[in-house]
């Protein structure tokens, strides 16, 4: 119980923070004057209130975060704040269920980008921003944001940081203090946005669509403030700026701060993940819309290319945004944009999925065993990059992998049977776990989420929840080990 | 000369016995009295026990009037910080370390004035590797040394019947290419070396030492035996300094096996290397190189610190198949007695990297010194300075030159553009002139004739 009390003492700390997070609503509104101001202070005071509240009563047991303290505080954090981020939705949107907004607000902080709203061209624009916001805080993390900011976490910071941020290999410290690596992280994430905020309104947007549409670049989520998201437009300018920005967001943070450091761009090509990833994504683009076109989906080669290019980057980034409906493609482009978007994202991006280094460690791993085969006495340690790669390392990516496909052949099996078809289960599961958005059939970009019965719904909020902390730092909560002492 | 060398190690003794003939004062100081005790036994030089950085060691040894400061113990860091001492507290003129550690030999400016001092900086397992990575690139020849910055070769290699000047006289060298400029140095018969001139006949089983410029080493290797398709497929035991050293220089332009029988070890060079097989295992192991496939390796470098080990592993990759086996040795004794046997090339490290380091003993103006043929012959490149007063040889055509016999001028590098010698050509101020000795004996005269008269000065 005392431990339970230590991390609600540290998650009320961090609400009270959260609650920051709604000055951006409330400036917009202020100056849109679009009736939401009193919704957004009513929802600030109630999160800073109950924050506060949770953290004077608990101050008793104020304590260092162990490495279990950590995952309970991770989860906490991820799923308390979707909840009272539903606050100002529930307060404005007439007849939403708390089901479905905290699907949307767990959507957007998972940076998913499925949603269960439509009209959101006629929603007011603090809470269209508000729903973009979550997206762009959750890209980067929550801890990693309250690491940044509350160096108070001290010691246990290290562990937080570890449980939230995706890859494998989170050793490689790019400052001495975690609290420094997390500004840093911050800084860049910030920076890069700003540009893109920018170069959107430069492409033709005004300037709320751009600073909602780079929140969602940036965080890859994937929410847009109109139904038929970017297709809206029908700008090509506009696509390809966001197709840079989401391929921007899709390599390491670390490297983009290395690279910034450093004011050199070899550090890019120093990094195995963000070659494959950026090799991966433009060959999938020119064969894709080769497919299209050769299958006469576009008569053109180079409209292929253009949606081709868009629709797959934004769904193999794992952001979601669509252009066209690509549920009517031929359906090897679709299923192959979801597989990328298993794959490809690199760690420490903002990207969902597997994660590139998973996907390079154990295509290694296979050749190795054809070596050991071909060369019994042979010693060949697993490098990427030139970096060596240790041995439980592979396992514990090896473990990874097969948890992440028991969860989603679980996750499949238990939409079948609440009655959805299989292309819908499937894709939705898929969509969610790897935090992408739309799916196929049903959940298909053409649609939305709002179809799914309440309990399907919570389904696929779980999905995205385990799919963002990367299955273990969730599941491990599920262990007996984790609450024997 | 006073010279004081720090370290008994393989280096440090090698050098040791070999300035001893050269009738200078040695001190060596050494951490192992046993080691040292040895040397004494043997040489007749100085010795002293003690940490050779240290400034009580070092005075003691008697570094205050010591010309050259050779320092090659173990520890690049306890030869840099000798070197400074020495120059900072003794002002010894003269201070050569041998430095490993690449992260030192990369920033040149560690060893300036300013830090540790070191005038030069030798590491004789890069040397090796250099020249064994030679013999791999000319897998016919037996020896292949580099003069002023590559451009000229001089190039050891039996004559095998199939070449198409074996069996005629050696003036047909110029006809049969007339776009080559070559000249023969020596050729040794039944371990003798032959007087030679145009009319000379190359027998089969000749050892013919060729100078020409780099790029014409292959079509000159050409006329002496039959030329195989280059070496692909290397194979080296041991993963020891040198071992790892070759394959990183191999690796990327050969597909290389190195084998390593420490498990540990076997890690480390693996993570290091990218593209090298690193196998677990002896190399005397006849059904592991059987396994690798040994009988189609091109080369075959037995490179372990246990010379019985390499002897054994190269014979055996030998029957096995392999095209040209390469063993390292260190016992000299042994060297003599397996070179023509059914070992291709056997290397003695001494040998090899001796000669960096007596380049800088040397009087006169000496750029380099090779030795050949375990150590009896020697090439020299020389740099002729003066004018035709004050020098013996500037001035002069070759045949003019009253040069001692023994010593063949073999080429010139003038400003960088190389020119093999012929008997009309005039040596100027500053050229680079390679010279074969087959006799070392006759190296001290060799380097009297290029030295300048006091009248220059």
């Amino acid at each position: 119980m005392q431990r339970a009390l230590t991390v609600i003492h540290a998650l009320g700390l961090m609400l009270a923070v959260f609650s920051i997070a709604y000055l951006i609503p409330i400036a917009v509104s202020l100056v849109y004057d679009d009736g939401t101001l009193i919704d957004f202070l009513m929802a600030m005071v109630w999160t800073a209130g109950t924050g506060f509240l949770l953290w004077l009563l608990t101050r008793r047991y104020k304590g260092e975060l162990s490495i279990r303290h950590g995952y309970l505080l991770v989860v906490g954090m991820w799923t308390s704040m979707p909840a009272v981020a539903t606050l100002p939705l529930l307060l404005m949107i007439n007849g939403l269920s708390f089901t479905d907004a905290y699907f949307e607000t767990m959507s957007g902080i998972t940076t998913t980008g499925a949603t269960t709203l439509s009209g959101l061209d006629f929603l007011p624009p603090a809470i269209n921003l508000w729903r973009h916001e979550l997206n762009w805080i959750g890209g980067m993390g929550i801890i990693v944001l309250a690491v940044a900011i509350l160096p108070l976490l001290g010691v246990g910071g290290r562990q937080l940081f570890k449980a939230e941020t995706p890859g494998p290999m989170k050793e490689a410290a790019l400052t001495p203090r975690i609290t420094e690596t997390a500004r840093n992280l911050w800084f860049v994430y910030a920076s890069i946005t700003l540009a893109c905020i920018l170069s959107l309104k430069w492409a033709g947007m005004d300037w709320l669509d751009a600073i909602c549409h780079s929140f969602s670049t940036m965080g890859l989520g994937g929410f847009s403030t109109h139904d038929t998201s970017i297709g809206f437009y029908n700008s090509p300018r506009i696509e390809f700026v966001i197709i840079v920005f989401m391929l921007i967001a899709v390599i390491n943070f670390s490297t983009h701060f290395l690279a910034w450091r450093g004011r050199s761009i070899t550090v890019y090509r120093q990094d195995p993940e963000a070659l494959a990833t950026l090799g991966l994504i433009l060959g999938s683009c020119v064969g894709i819309a080769l497919f299209l076109w050769w299958q006469g989906v576009y008569t053109s080669y180079w409209t292929a290319l253009r949606h081709a290019s868009f629709n797959l980057v934004s769904i193999a980034t794992s952001s979601g945004f669509t252009s066209q409906d690509y549920s009517l493609w031929p359906i090897f482009a679709p299923l192959w944009m979801m597989f990328l978007a298993c794959t490809v994202a690199s760690s420490g991006s903002t990207g969902g999925g597997i994660k590139m280094i998973r996907t390079l460690i154990l295509f290694k791993q296979a050749g190795r065993e054809f070596l050991k085969l071909l060369h019994p006495a042979a010693v060949n340690p697993m490098k990427i990059g030139g970096h060596l790669v240790p041995n439980n390392i592979v396992f514990s990516v090896l473990g990874f992998i097969f948890l992440y496909f028991m969860t989603v052949a679980t996750l499949v099996f238990v939409l079948l049977i609440s009655g959805m078809d299989f292309i819908s289960a499937f894709s939705a599961v898929l969509a969610c776990a790897n935090n992408f958005g739309p799916g196929l059939g049903t959940v298909g970009p053409a649609s939305n989420y709002s179809s799914l019965s309440d309990f399907q719904t919570w389904v696929c909020t779980f999905a995205m929840l385990v799919g963002r902390l990367e299955i273990f730092t969730v599941l491990i909560l599920f262990t007996p080990h984790f609450w024997r002492r | 000369m006073k010279i004081l060398i720090l370290g008994a190690g393989q280096v440090g003794s090698t050098v040791a016995e070999s300035l001893v003939g050269e009738s200078n004062d040695i001190t060596v100081v050494d951490t192992d009295s046993e080691k040292l005790r040895q040397l004494q036994d043997r040489l007749d030089l100085r010795t002293l026990t003690g940490n050779a950085s240290h400034p009580s060691v070092l005075e003691k040894a008697g570094i205050a009037d010591t010309d050259f400061l050779l320092a090659v113990t173990q520890s690049d860091e306890v030869n840099m910080v000798a070197c400074k001492l020495a120059a900072s507290l003794y002002n010894t003129p003269t201070r050569i370390a041998r430095i490993r550690a690449t992260d030192y030999l990369e920033r040149r400016e560690v060893f300036n004035e300013d830090n540790f001092c070191v005038d030069f900086s030798i590491c004789p397992e890069q040397i090796l590797t250099e020249y064994i990575a030679k013999l791999i690139e000319f897998p016919e020849a037996l020896q292949v040394l580099e003069f002023s910055a590559k451009k000229v070769s001089l190039v050891a290699v039996r004559a095998v019947e199939g070449g198409p000047l074996v069996g005629r006289p050696l003036r047909f060298l110029r006809t049969d290419m007339p776009n080559i400029d070559t000249r023969v140095a020596a050729i040794f018969r039944q371990d003798r070396s032959i007087n030679i001139g145009g009319d000379t006949v190359v027998e089969a089983d000749d050892e013919v030492f060729f100078i020409a410029a780099t790029e014409h080493i292959r079509d000159v290797l050409k006329e002496l035996r039959r030329i195989d398709k280059p070496a692909k497929r290397i194979m080296i035991v041991g993963g020891g300094n040198i071992g790892r050293r070759l394959a990183k220089t191999l690796e990327r332009d050969y597909q290389v096996k190195l084998i390593e029988h420490n498990k540990k070890s076997c890690a480390t060079i693996a993570a290091d290397l990218t593209n090298t097989l690193v196998i677990n295992g002896d190399g005397t192991d006849e059904k592991l190189l059987l396994q690798e496939h040994v009988g189609e390796v091109d080369v075959f470098c037995a490179l372990t610190n246990d010379d019985e080990n390499n002897i054994m592993s190269a014979l055996l990759a030998k029957q096995g198949g392999a095209r040209k086996v390469i063993a390292l040795i260190n016992r000299s004794a042994y060297v003599g007695l397996l070179q023509g046997s059914q070992i291709d090339i056997a290397l003695s490290p001494a040998q090899v990297t001796i000669g960096s380091l007596l380049a800088y003993v040397r009087q006169g103006d000496v750029a380099a010194v090779h030795s050949l043929r375990r150590g009896a012959a020697e090439a020299l490149e020389l740099v002729a300075h003066g004018d035709r007063k004050s020098s013996k040889v500037v001035g002069r055509r070759i045949d003019e030159i009253e040069s001692p016999k023994g010593a063949t001028i073999g080429a010139i590098v003038r400003s960088g553009k190389a020119i093999i010698a012929h008997h009309d050509t005039v040596i100027e101020a500053e050229d680079h002139i390679i010279v074969f000795v087959n006799d070392k004996s006759i190296v001290r005269k060799v380097e009297k004739l290029f030295q300048v008269s006091l009248g220059f000065f």
